[in-house]
C-alpha cells in the first residue's frame, strides 16, 4: 500500500499526486500553464487577493453556508445522525460558484478580459456566466450539443447572464467534448483568455487551484461541526463527478485521521450494466484532459461514454487527487445507482423540505445506507453540493409526469 | 543511424527539403491506409506521419477530429495501426513512419509492449502530443533503447530552457508548430517562423520540421526556405474528405506531387 504523507502536502511542484495529475498537454499550452501557475502562486500568497476572495464569498455567495442537522431523516433511518453542509444555499444554487469566483479573480489579476468554460448540465456554465457578469468579463461557454438540447433552461440562464453558449458537435457531443473544445479555444486565444475549469481536473495547477478554492467548504465544517455537534463527524460523505465538491470538503479533513472520507460515484444503471460513470470504482488509470487519473475507457484506450441520471456526475474521468486518495487509502470510494439516488432525493424532499440536486442525492443515498448500520451517536456529514431546482424535469419524467 | 536520420542526411547532401505528409490511420477506410501511404511516397513524401485515432483529440482542429472520428467508427485501434505499418513495410523498407497520437491508447497497451510492437512493425518515430518532455522521460528512453526516435513539438512560445529540454530527450527531428492554436487553424506567419527557426535549429542540433497551417505548394515553398522539413496534415485530410472514395488515393498523390515540385525549386540549404 502507498501511504499519504503526514502532514499531507500534495501535489508536488509539478502537480503530481503520487503517479497521478501532472501536465499532459501539447507544447502549445505549456507557456499558458506556466503563466497561470505563476499568477496563482502570486494570488494565493497575496493577503489582499485572499481578503477579496473571502469578501466575495461572504457578500456575493452568502457564505458561510450553514450546517443543518437532518433530524427527521436521521430518525427515520434509525441510526447515525446526518448533518448536511448546505452548499445548496449558495448564490446560483451549488458549490460551483466558490471556484468560479476564485478563478475569475485570478483572471482579473492576469488582465484577461475574456473567460471560457465547459459545462455538462450547465451548472458550472451558469456559475461562470454569473461571475463574468459580476466582473464585467466576456464569457463563452462550451456545451455538448446533446446537453444543449437536454438542458434548455440552463442554456437560457447563461444567455440571460450575457454569456455566449457554443454547442459542441464533436465526439460524443457531451461534457468531455466540451472540455476538449474549451482547451482548443484557450490554446488559440491565450493572449486574452482565461479558462475557468469547473472541477478538480485538467492539467496542473487546475486540480490544486480548484481544490484550494473549494476547500472553504471543509474549512467551515471544521469550525461549525464542534459548534453544532460538539465534535468532528465520524464520516464525511460527498458525491464525486469530477470531484470538486468532494475535494473541497475532504481536503481540510485529510490530516484528521479519525474522520472517514467517503466519495460516492454514479453507478447509473448498475456497475455491472456498463452504463455508469464510476471512474474510480469501475475504471483504470490513463491520461485524459491534461492529467493522469482513473478513466472509463475501452481496452484500446478510447474514452467511453458514461451514464448517470445526474448530468453533473456524467464524466469519464475524475480529479487526480481522488485517484491518489483512493490508492493511498485515505479516502474510500463507493457508488449508488440512479434508483438509489432518486429514492434519497424524494426522502429529503418529504422529510426535511429540502430539494437536493441529483448529484448531491448520490451522497445522500450512501448516507442513507450507512446510517442504519451505525449507532445513534455516530455523525455523518454529507456535502449537500447543490439544490435540485434544475432537476425538476428529470425527476418528473422518471415519475411519468409531463409539464 | 536511424532511418529518419539517414533520410535527413541524404536530403542535406542533395540540398533538398523533407516533405512530411500526415494522414489518420483508418480514414477514410482501413483498407485505404496502406495504399494512401504508398501514394504519399510515390508523390514525393520523405517521411510519413501516421495519426493514431483517439476519442478525445484535444490538440486537433475540426478536420483532424473528423478524420479521427471516421477512423474510430471504422473500428481502428492502436493495434490495427501497427498492423497497417507492418503491411506497408512489406513493400517499403526505406520511408520512415512516425506515429502521431495521444498518450492514453499507448498507456492502455502498456509502454513496454507498445514500444516492442512498434519496433517490430517497422515504426521509426513516435510523437505523442500530450506527452511533453517532463512527463515522458521513461517513455522516451524506452523508445530510444529500441532504436525509435521520440519526436517532440516546440512552439513559438517555447522558452530557451524548453528548447534545451527537448534537445536532450528528443531525437530524429523537432516539429515546430508554426502558430498558436490547434491543427488546421488560421494562417501562418512566415516572418515569425523565419525569425525563430535559426535559433531553434541551433538550440536543438537536429533537423526542424514546420507544420500547422501549411496548406498549399506556395506556403510549403516559403516555409521550406527556412526549414529542414515541411509537415502538411489537415489539407491532405481535406483532400481525402472531398474526394470520391475511389479517387482519394490518386488525388492525394497529385496534391503531394504539387508540393514536392514547389519544394524542389528551393536552392541551397535552409536560411
Ligand atoms: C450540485 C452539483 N454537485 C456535484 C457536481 C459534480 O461535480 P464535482 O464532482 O466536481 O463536485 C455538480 C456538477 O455539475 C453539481 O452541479
Amino acid at each position: 500500500m502507498q501511504t499519504a504523507d503526514k502532514p499531507y502536502r500534495f501535489p508536488d511542484s509539478h502537480g503530481h499526486f503520487g503517479p497521478y495529475g501532472g501536465v499532459f498537454v501539447a507544447e502549445t499550452l505549456i507557456p499558458a500553464l506556466d503563466e497561470l501557475n505563476a499568477a496563482y502562486e502570486a494570488c494565493r500568497n497575496n493577503p489582499a487577493f485572499m481578503a477579496e476572495f473571502e469578501y466575495e464569498l461572504k457578500h456575493y455567495v452568502g457564505r458561510p453556508s450553514p450546517i443543518y442537522h437532518a433530524k427527521r431523516w436521521s430518525d427515520s433511518l434509525g441510526g447515525a445522525q446526518i448533518y448536511l453542509k448546505r452548499e445548496d444555499l449558495n448564490h446560483t444554487g451549488a458549490h460551483k460558484v466558490n471556484n468560479c469566483i476564485g478563478q475569475a479573480l485570478v483572471a482579473r489579476y492576469m488582465g484577461k478580459p475574456r473567460v471560457i468554460a465547459e459545462t455538462g448540465a450547465g451548472q458550472h456554465g451558469v456559475a461562470t456566466a454569473t461571475v463574468a457578469a459580476r466582473y464585467g468579463m466576456e464569457c463563452v461557454v462550451y456545451m455538448g450539443a446533446e446537453d444543449v438540447k437536454r438542458q434548455a433552461a440552463n442554456v437560457y440562464r447563461m444567455k440571460l447572464l450575457g454569456a455566449t453558449v457554443v454547442p459542441v458537435e464533436s465526439g460524443s457531443k457531451t461534457l468531455k467534448d466540451a472540455l476538449n473544445e474549451a482547451m482548443r479555444d484557450w490554446v488559440t486565444n491565450i493572449h486574452n483568455t482565461f479558462y475557468i475549469i469547473g472541477t478538480v481536473a485538467g492539467p496542473h495547477p487546475y486540480p490544486m487551484m480548484v481544490r484550494d478554492f473549494q476547500a472553504v467548504i471543509g474549512k467551515e465544517c471544521l469550525v461549525q461541526m464542534p459548534e453544532m455537534a460538539g465534535r468532528q463527524p465520524d464520516c464525511v460523505i460527498a458525491c464525486v463527478g469530477g470531484g470538486s465538491n468532494a475535494m473541497g470538503i475532504f481536503h481540510p479533513y485529510i490530516d484528521v485521521p479519525e474522520v472517514r472520507l467517503i466519495g460516492v460515484e454514479a453507478y447509473g444503471e448498475g456497475l455491472d450494466s456498463g452504463r455508469h460513470a464510476a471512474s474510480l470504482t469501475g475504471g483504470t488509470p490513463g491520461v485524459l484532459h491534461g492529467n493522469r487519473t482513473y478513466l472509463l475507457q475501452s481496452e484500446d484506450g478510447q474514452i467511453i461514454e458514461t451514464h448517470s441520471i445526474s448530468a453533473g456526475l456524467d464524466y469519464p474521468g475524475v480529479g487526480p487527487e481522488h485517484a491518489w486518495l483512493k490508492d493511498s487509502e485515505r479516502a474510500e470510494y463507493v457508488g449508488v445507482t440512479d434508483q438509489e439516488a432518486l429514492a434519497a432525493f424524494h426522502d429529503l424532499c418529504h422529510l426535511e423540505g429540502i430539494i437536493p440536486a441529483l448529484e448531491s442525492s448520490h451522497a445522500l443515498a450512501y448516507a442513507a445506507k450507512l446510517a442504519p448500520t451505525l449507532p445513534r451517536d455516530k455523525i455523518l456529514l454529507v456535502n449537500l453540493s447543490g439544490r435540485g431546482d434544475k432537476d425538476m424535469h428529470t425527476v418528473a419524467e422518471k415519475s411519468g409526469i409531463q409539464f | 543511424m536511424s532511418r529518419i536520420q539517414s533520410v535527413f542526411q541524404s536530403l542535406r547532401a542533395s540540398g533538398r527539403r523533407a516533405l512530411i505528409p500526415f494522414i489518420t490511420a483508418g480514414d477514410p477506410a482501413p483498407e485505404l491506409t496502406v495504399p494512401l501511404m504508398h501514394a504519399l511516397v510515390d508523390g514525393g513524401a520523405d517521411i510519413i506521419e501516421l495519426g493514431v485515432p483517439f476519442s478525445d483529440p484535444m490538440a486537433d482542429g475540426p478536420t483532424i477530429q473528423r478524420a479521427s472520428e471516421r477512423a474510430l467508427r471504422n473500428g481502428m485501434s492502436l493495434r490495427k495501426v501497427l498492423a497497417q505499418v507492418a503491411d506497408f513495410r512489406t513493400r517499403n523498407a526505406d520511408t520512415p513512419v512516425v506515429l502521431m497520437g495521444y498518450a492514453n491508447p499507448i498507456e492502455a497497451m502498456g509502454v513496454e509492449r507498445f514500444v516492442f510492437a512498434a519496433s517490430e512493425a517497422g515504426v521509426d518515430g513516435v510523437l505523442i502530443v500530450d506527452y511533453p518532455p517532463e512527463e515522458c522521460k521513461t517513455f522516451a528512453a524506452t523508445l530510444k533503447a529500441s532504436g525509435l526516435d521520440p519526436i517532440f513539438l516546440l512552439a513559438p512560445t517555447s522558452t530557451e530552457q524548453r528548447i534545451r529540454d527537448v534537445a536532450q530527450i528528443g531525437s530524429g527531428y523537432i516539429y515546430y508548430v508554426s502558430l498558436k492554436g490547434v491543427t488546421g487553424s488560421g494562417a501562418l506567419d512566415f516572418n515569425d517562423v523565419a525569425a525563430r527557426l535559426p535559433q531553434i535549429r541551433h538550440g536543438v542540433g537536429m533537423p526542424v520540421g514546420v507544420g500547422f497551417g501549411i496548406r498549399d505548394a506556395e506556403s510549403a515553398r516559403r516555409i521550406g526556405e527556412v526549414a529542414d522539413a515541411v509537415v502538411i496534415g489537415s489539407r491532405i485530410i481535406e483532400e481525402i474528405e472531398n474526394s470520391p472514395r475511389d479517387q482519394a488515393v490518386a488525388r492525394v498523390k497529385a496534391f503531394v506531387e504539387g508540393v514536392r515540385g514547389a519544394l524542389d525549386q528551393i536552392q541551397g540549404a535552409p536560411r
